[in-house]
């Protein structure tokens, strides 16, 4: 009976610590955050809660102020007014080597002078820590570089060059790490791979992940969450099926995808069927011929300028594509793909 | 941030103490009086800048300006080619440059000497041209103007050079290909077209050029043989043998005027296009 | 045209070197005269039996060591610090620095010395080269090092503070090991600057301390010797030296 009793108040305790954990002050705030440069409100105010241990995204076209978001949370910059909260407390006038985050630069920043492993250890060394040996080395198992510490920045290829950059932050086990357009730099097929490692890394890590990009697709497959930004607002915040098939501005939608506009409202090009002239539509349907079709290898992409005037693109699987330009046809989608906006 | 006004402190330091204040102090003597013994003394008087518009000093305020514009187009005339070349050469662009850039920093004294071991007259252009029976006696080629403006040229040559080749390298090949291929014959194509695109590396090198030349010491007093006085020189026999501190001063102060007025016009008007 | 060119400019190379050559060439003759004797090391042996030579020597190497180094020293720290402001005055004082007529520096740091000495009774000497020289390397200094700035990415002091450098760190653990060549490149040239100089050298040296500039000054102005020519070799051997290791430096 004791020892029910003992497990019981054990599993208590554990309850009520996840409890504490989960109420604690979010890791990442920004409240009201606005930046003004001489001639430039490149941050409007922009408020915004970062859930710990996930993987967030600023999704966003250049000039947006995403950048800026970034540099004003790592210190670089100081807020014209509104608050940067890290873990509670505000963190306005801290300088970037007195917070703990850390970013991955663009182009890496890496110490060209060092070695992989120097430059890992330097924010350990600045912050006289200990057991620098051991950590380094789980830092570099972490991104998978063991074997290539001994090499300078030059004599590594970009893909590592970039791991380097994110084991010399994570190394020092930041509240946050910002990652500043990190697969920009990459050639495209090993920005792909690198999506998914970077995703695994995240988790491995348990360290709240904050990336920068103007790529969707990017921002898509690899967030938990997303804010889009444009003109230095927030547009939206949410999970990425929320922001993908509920967008709440026309921009969100354009931005995250193509769009058909038909009609004052949106509706997505593989949400499109298409149907012959005489064929029964079962529900949303218009009347169009069709244009041109662009073979994508995958899928085909049919073009169809509707009898209203608008120019409109179906995206269809390869099989189902058997239209000529000049065809007359129907396009149908379901009125619950509709996006529309007040 | 803190940190960068430490950093420019030293130099701050230096620069005032070695650079401004001397040259306040320059200023002030202009404006005292001579003393018995040479040396500084009130009253305070406009004196020595009056005496400036002797004829005789105007005389060599006007032959410093003379031979330094002299020196500044025998400069251009023989660098542009030069310049011209390294630009057009398909290898070896950095070699040549290098080639160019070496006698220049070795040392400035050694080089005028070169002049005066080749000019003498035991030199080795003089030996020379007795030997092949051109000449009977020895040429007084050193001691003149020409020397010291021979002497300055040689000087001051690759001052020219790399401001020009840094223009011609910027130019676009195709204006050339262009010029050409409307009919336009090489010489005429190198006049009309490429000299005109490198004006802002001409008035650069002339400038860079005309300014040492204009405050001109050792070349004038080791090629010109005292007979040669130029600006530079006046100063340094005010302020040792003459011994009159103030008039050395004024002309020091005169000197930097003309300096500074170049300066200004010709960088204003080369940032008008940037504007 | 191209075969003009190229004739103009072996012509032209030939002008610029021919003399240093030809200098150099008649320092091994063991005639006083531009006709050639013999070939000998005589001019070579003199110069080291020359104790005005050799102490010009000395004191030269000391000045310019000192001066460098100075020089050196305060030229990085002002060209870092305009790297991450610029001071428009500051740049355009170093900048009048350089095209102040050394004759004009000369008599002003002169007239400095000798003010200054009413009060503090001392005299012309060494340390006052020294000072002199410091005051024109500077720029020289600044120059080369900020060329060298410029090519730094701003992102890598920042990664440092990034990671918990502070300032000072980021400066002293990342920017300097990277501007490293820069500033042994600038050092190399504030040598030969300081070590060629006369001009300025001859107004604000003291009794004792003559240089080797000087010296070959006042045997010039007597007329060629072949001493002359000797010193002129090595001189110019030793300064070609230094500066092609310096060109070599500033690549890397």
């Amino acid at each position: 009976m004791a020892e029910l009793r003992s497990s019981a108040s054990a599993h208590a305790a554990q309850v009520l610590r996840y409890y504490f954990y989960y109420s604690m002050a979010p890791i990442l705030e920004l409240r009201k955050l606005v930046k003004h440069f001489p001639g430039q409100q490149a941050v409007r105010e922009i408020s915004l809660v970062i859930p710990r241990g996930s993987f967030f995204s600023l999704l966003g076209p250049s000039g947006c102020g995403k950048t800026t978001t970034l540099r004003l949370i790592a210190g670089f910059e100081q807020p014209t007014s509104g608050d940067v909260l890290l873990n509670g407390e505000i963190v306005n006038q801290r300088q970037p080597y007195e917070r703990n985050v850390s970013t991955v630069f663009q182009n890496y920043a890496l110490f060209p002078h060092l070695t992989a492993r120097a430059n890992v250890e330097f924010g350990l060394k600045r912050h006289r820590a200990t057991e620098i040996d051991r950590r380094v080395r789980e830092a570099l198992e972490l991104v998978g570089l063991t074997g290539k510490e001994t090499r300078r920045p030059a004599q590594l290829s970009g893909g590592e060059r970039q791991r380097v950059a994110l084991a010399r932050s994570l190394v020092l086990q930041p509240d946050v790490l910002l990652l500043d357009e990190p697969l920009a730099a990459l050639d495209p097929k090993l920005r792909k791979q690198m999506r998914l490692e970077l995703k695994a890394m995240q988790r491995r890590a348990g360290v709240t992940f904050l990336l920068v990009t103007h790529d969707q697709q990017e921002a898509l497959s690899m967030s938990d969450g997303l804010a889009v930004m444009n003109e230095g607002r927030i547009e939206q915040v949410g999970s990425p099926e929320d922001v993908y098939l509920r967008p709440r501005s026309r921009f969100v939608a354009g931005f995250l995808g193509a769009v058909n506009w038909i009609g004052g409202a949106g509706i997505r090009p593989e949400s499109v069927r298409l149907l012959a002239p005489g064929d029964v539509a079962p529900d949303r349907h218009v009347r169009g011929i069709v244009t041109g079709s662009v073979f994508l290898g995958d899928c085909v992409q049919v073009l169809v300028r509707l009898h209203s005037g608008e120019d409109t693109v179906a995206q269809l699987p390869r099989r189902a594509a058997l239209f000529q330009p000049g065809d007359p046809v129907q396009l149908t989608w379901s009125a619950a793909d509709e996006m529309t906006f007040p | 941030m803190k940190l960068r006004t430490w950093f420019l402190l030293p130099a701050w330091l230096s620069l005032v103490l070695l650079f401004a204040v001397p040259f306040a102090i320059v200023l002030a003597y202009s404006f005292l009086t001579r003393g018995v013994y040479g040396g500084i003394e009130l009253p305070w008087t406009a004196e020595s800048y009056r005496r400036l518009f002797d004829p005789l000093y105007l005389a060599i305020l006007w032959r410093s300006f003379a031979m330094a514009l002299a020196a500044t187009a025998l400069c251009l005339l023989l660098a542009f080619p030069a310049a011209l070349f390294i630009s057009r050469a398909a290898r070896h662009k950095n070699l040549y440059l290098q080639l160019v850039m070496l006698p220049f920093w070795t040392s400035f004294l050694v080089r005028t000497y070169a002049w005066i071991f080749l000019l003498r007259d035991t030199g080795l252009f003089n030996t020379a041209l007795q030997a092949l029976g051109i000449t009977h006696g020895p040429l007084p080629l050193l001691y003149n103007d020409g020397a010291v403006l021979l002497g300055l040229v040689y000087g001051y040559l690759p001052f020219m050079v790399l401001p020009i080749y840094a223009t011609l390298e910027r130019l676009d090949p195709a204006l050339v290909e262009a010029a050409a291929d409307l009919g336009a014959r090489p010489m005429t194509t190198v006049w009309r077209i490429v000299v005109p695109l490198s004006r802002p590396g001409i008035v650069a090198g002339s400038v860079l050029v005309f300014i040492p030349c204009l405050g001109a010491y050792l070349t004038p007093d080791l090629l010109g043989g005292g007979r040669t006085v130029l600006v530079g020189n006046l100063v340094q026999n005010q302020f040792t043998t003459a011994r009159d501190w103030p008039f050395g001063a004024a002309v020091s102060i005169a000197l930097m005027a003309l300096v500074t007025l170049v300066l200004v016009v010709f960088l204003r008007r080369e940032s008008e296009p940037l504007a | 045209m191209k075969r003009w060119l190229g004739l103009y400019a072996v012509a032209f190379f030939a002008f610029l070197h021919l003399p240093l050559l030809t200098l150099a060439f008649f320092s091994f003759n063991s005639s006083r005269f531009t006709k050639w004797e013999h070939f000998s090391l005589e001019w070579y042996r003199a110069i080291f039996r020359d104790p005005q030579i050799l102490e010009g020597t000395w004191n030269s190497v000391i000045i310019a060591l000192w001066a460098t180094v100075l020089s050196t020293v305060i030229g990085t720290l002002c060209a870092y610090g305009l790297w991450k402001r610029n001071s428009r005055t500051l740049t355009g004082a170093l900048y009048l620095s350089l095209v102040t007529p050394e004759i004009v520096s000369g008599i002003a740091l002169l007239a400095l010395f000798q003010w200054a000495f009413r009060w503090l009774h001392w005299q012309l000497g060494l340390y006052t080269v020294v000072l002199a020289h410091i005051a024109f390397c500077i720029a020289y200094v600044v120059i080369v090092v900020s060329a060298r700035l410029r090519t730094l990415s701003p992102a890598l002091e920042e990664a440092a503070m990034d990671l918990g450098a502070t300032p000072w760190q980021a400066f002293w653990y990342v920017t300097l090991p990277a501007l490293a060549p820069g500033i042994l490149a600038a050092a190399l040239l504030a040598l030969t600057v300081s070590f060629d100089d006369y001009v300025i050298t001859s107004m604000v040296a003291g009794v004792d301390s003559e240089t080797l500039p000087m010296v070959i000054y006042a045997m010039a102005r007597r007329g060629a010797s072949p001493v002359i020519n000797a010193i002129s070799a090595i001189v110019t051997l030793v300064f070609g030296v230094l500066i092609l290791i310096s060109e070599r430096v500033r690549e890397r």
